[in-house]
């Protein structure tokens, strides 16, 4: 069950996010009709979902989803996070007992609250989450933690994604923002890690592609310190946004550039300030570009985020109704939803399209 | 007392015309006309078939000399042949281009990946495929300021950096070891294809004056040349700590080689021997280092990126991570087999290692400290075509600079008799009649042909590996297997083996 790839994965897939901008909450049935619809872009051996606001009475604790191979592993990692942190509730992941789907892991949720006085010194709160998940992830045999952010969880396994929406009964669930991934991997390594989406503090992804590039994007990130340990695009894209985003602090419109940016002959004809800007931006994360087909899902609290590779070599079809917006592999999906949307278009290229929570007054 | 046999035999066959132009050509007096024939001089023949190319009868033929000695794998013809010229002269011996012992390369040991189904490839033909590459310190992350429309605004403030259009550049070679029109067409083609030269320890040429911003002037241990007007005529400087083909060692141009012109451009009197010592005598250690860097830097208004070019040899990750500290903003690595005007045989063929163990080690060194940002690497020696490139960057170079290859376009035959100074093709010599034999115009066509050929070549590649920009396989080595190699050097290549 923990069987980690030891090759790189690959693997072909179904994305999907729909998202309210005023907050209002969507029950998960609903993203998992749509992910259902496009069945045949998953091969049932991964399916999993990001769900935003599902946690409103816990929402000031980090919501660790852990997945255990055996009682022991659970008590050694409990141990560590009871020295490193409070923890506030502790409790099984609900599922449906009837259904089993293969390789079922025990899986627990944690809300933990961090003591001002655990953070080592020059440590944000989040460096020091990122630090925790890093370590039970890479020194844990046997336990992974596929979750970590706030007021936010991700659910996932092995089998379709409609399979394993039933198996966390997320019909139960309300969430403003919801991502799925239906996965079809070419080489299996039957690990339910290994599904998507994959997510470190709130950030989640949920990816299509493969990334030609992984090899030097893997290298660049273990320069600051990232351990890619599952071997999957995913978990790149992921720190590599938390690499650009929370840790360089750039601009969130500059880090998604710098994963898809223009090329030299359009950055060329660019005006002054822009044309330095990207200039400098493709010579020092040159190593940071995705290349290679993909279309992806990055959510997080506040906003989901579409976007290809810069010639989409794989689709993304984006629709709105009033504050609702989609973001799908296929359109089919989003008419199994939305039947009459206001807009349906596709994004060019490398172009993000962003949908974002209204600052609630 | 004679004891060696020639290397080579000239045939003149019956269809020879006695039109006489390969007596003419023949710049090492190997042919003569006797008897109304041409006859050969089998001994002075160094196989650089320049009377074969321009026999209008091709009655020519060059063979080697079929001396057949009792079998001895320990004692080769080769070294028999050394130990009587030891024997002859007392002298240690000369040679010139690269180490042409049986090493193994490693290059032709890696093979490189391609998609099929679930990722595509990409055709080169119908999409961009992008090959830009900038040389230069480069900062760890980049700070913005976003005006209240959303405009952004760059505020880190970069260092000085040199675009390239094609991660190849050219190596250093001196004017004085290679002739002035060599210089002329890797200046000419440098600014056509968007790449530099670099004019070696000899100075600057006046000639070259207007090729300054696809330029990179040296600065090595002789100081040749070098006043505040040479360190600013050009697009970077580099220090020349070493090179492949004579780690360890200094330069030595003869007296009778600098001509009047040579004397102006090393600015030192003609005639007098010109000597590069082992080493800086004013770099005796890293520190040092750092304060000649430093010293080119004021003298250029930190406007000029400064390179350092270090030998490949046994320590060279950790000399590369101090050369970085120390403050280069890029750093050479010349191998093994990178060529030489002239070096002692002995260091050429036993000292220094393999460029694409040094370039693996060097890359995976610089990450590892978090510094590779901090300075560009420069892969040199050996580099024959651009299936090496692609290698070379998968390794981790940022570009990879080309000698012998651009000679090799130029003429160069590979007769490794750069040392004598009567290189029949114009390249090696000073010798006013055998450089007019390198047209300028029709060497730079001929160069920047070569190198459009690599440069779509490369592409096709990238596209093959399904990526549209050099960057993307820079450093990528998941992208190459290792064949016909034990499990120690795949480690220190850091590559899988092919099949996993």
């Amino acid at each position: 069950m923990f069987k980690r790839a030891e090759t790189k994965d690959i693997s072909g897939c179904a994305v999907v996010g729909i998202m309210n901008e005023k907050g209002k909450t969507i029950r998960g049935d609903v993203i998992t009709s749509a992910i259902a619809v496009m069945h045949e872009r998953s091969n049932g051996l991964g399916g999993g979902f990001a769900a935003y606001g599902i946690y409103p009475e816990f929402k000031d604790y980090y919501a660790f989803h852990i997945m255990f191979e055996d009682e022991g592993v659970k008590d050694s990692v409990e141990t560590f996070l009871q020295d490193s942190m409070v923890v506030v509730k502790s409790e099984a992941i609900p599922i449906r007992k009837k259904m089993s789907l293969a390789n079922t892991p025990i899986l627990w949720r944690y809300f933990l609250e961090v003591p001002k006085s655990k953070i080592p010194a020059g440590f944000s709160e989040e460096d020091f989450i990122v630090s925790v998940v890093m370590r039970i992830n890479t020194r844990f045999n046997g336990a992974f933690i596929f979750s970590s952010g706030k007021n936010m969880g991700i659910f996932k396994g092995l089998g379709y994604p409609e399979d394993v929406s039933r198996f966390f009964r997320l019909e139960e669930y309300e969430a403003y923002l919801w991502t799925a991934h239906g996965r079809f991997p070419t080489n299996t390594p039957g690990w339910w890690g290994g599904a998507h989406p994959f997510g470190l503090l709130d950030w989640a992804v949920v990816h299509n592609g493969e990334i030609s590039s992984y090899g030097i994007n893997k290298r660049y990130l273990e320069m600051f310190g990232y351990e890619c340990t599952l071997m999957t695009d995913t978990e790149v894209i992921v720190y590599m946004l938390d690499l650009l985003l929370r840790k360089h602090n750039l601009p969130q419109d500059i880090a998604l550039t710098a994963l898809a940016p223009p090329f030299w002959k359009e950055i060329d004809e660019m005006d002054k300030n822009k044309k330095e800007a990207m200039t400098a931006l493709r010579m020092v994360y040159g190593s940071a570009l995705l290349n290679g087909p993909f279309s992806i899902i990055i959510s997080s609290t506040s906003s989901m985020i579409g976007m290809t590779d810069r010639i989409m070599l794989r689709p993304l079809v984006v629709a709105r109704k009033q504050d609702t917006v989609y973001m799908s592999s296929e359109e089919s999906a989003i008419r199994e939803v939305c039947q009459d949307p206001d807009e349906v278009w596709s994004p060019q290229g490398g172009e993000p399209v962003y949908a974002r929570l209204e600052e609630r007054a | 007392m004679r004891m060696m046999p020639p290397e080579f035999m000239v045939k003149i066959s019956d269809s020879c015309i006695k039109c006489k132009r390969c007596i003419n050509e023949c710049s090492f007096g190997a042919l003569r006309f006797e008897n109304d024939r041409v006859v050969a001089d089998h001994d002075k023949c160094a196989a650089c078939h320049r009377c074969t190319a321009f026999c209008p009868a091709h009655a020519i033929t060059v063979e080697k000399f079929p001396a057949i000695f009792k079998d001895n794998y320990l004692w080769s013809q080769d070294v028999l042949k050394s130990l009587w010229k030891q024997s002859e002269s007392g002298a240690k011996i000369l040679t010139g281009a690269g180490n042409d012992k049986p090493y193994p390369v490693f290059w032709d040991k890696m093979l490189l990946d391609a998609c099929q189904v679930t990722n595509p490839s990409i055709d080169p033909l119908r999409e961009p495929m992008e090959l830009r590459t900038y040389l230069g310190k480069k900062p760890d992350k980049l700070e913005f300021w976003q005006d209240k429309k959303g405009d952004i605004k760059l505020t880190t403030v970069m260092e000085p950096q040199i675009k390239l259009e094609t991660p190849i550049i050219f190596a250093g070679m001196s004017y004085g070891a290679v002739s002035l029109n060599v210089q002329l067409i890797l200046a000419g083609a440098a600014r056509e294809l968007g790449t530099i030269m670099n004019t070696g320890e000899g100075g600057l040429p006046q000639e070259l004056s207007e090729y300054k911003d696809h330029i990179v002037v040296q600065c090595a241990s002789g100081r040749f040349g070098i006043n505040l007007s040479y360190l600013n005529s050009c697009a970077a400087i580099e220090i020349k700590i070493g090179q492949g083909a004579k780690p360890g060692i200094g330069g030595h141009l003869p007296g009778e080689k600098v001509t009047e012109e040579i004397s102006r451009t090393r600015r030192i009197p003609s005639g007098t021997d010109a000597i590069s010592p082992a080493p800086h005598h004013d770099i005796y250690s890293i520190e040092d280092l750092r304060q000649l860097i430093y010293a080119l830097k004021e003298a250029t208004r930190y406007k000029k990126p400064v390179g350092v070019k270090i030998a490949a040899v046994h320590n060279v990750a950790a000399i590369a991570s101090g050369v970085v500290r120390a403050g280069a903003d890029m750093i050479t690595i010349d191998g093994f087999r990178g060529g030489t005007g002239a070096a002692p045989q002995v260091i050429r063929d036993h000292v220094g290692i393999p460029i694409e163990l040094a370039l693996a080690r060097v890359d995976e060194q610089l990450r590892r400290e978090g510094i590779r940002h901090m300075a560009s690497i420069i892969a040199s020696g050996g580099i024959r075509q651009s299936a090496d490139v692609l290698k070379a960057i998968a390794l981790g170079a940022d570009a990879v600079a080309i000698g012998t290859a651009a000679l090799v376009s130029m003429g160069c035959h590979l007769c490794q008799k750069c040392h004598t100074g009567l290189c029949a093709w114009g390249i090696a010599t000073q010798k006013p009649e055998l450089i007019k034999r390198l047209n300028v115009e029709e060497g730079i066509k001929r160069l920047v042909n070569m190198i459009k050929a690599w440069n779509l070549e490369i592409k096709e590649i990238l596209g093959a590996l399904g990526v549209n920009s050099i960057e993307s396989l820079r450093g990528s080595r998941e992208r190459l297997r290792g064949v016909d190699m034990d499990e120690v050097y795949l480690d220190v290549l850091g590559i899988k083996p092919a099949g996993r």
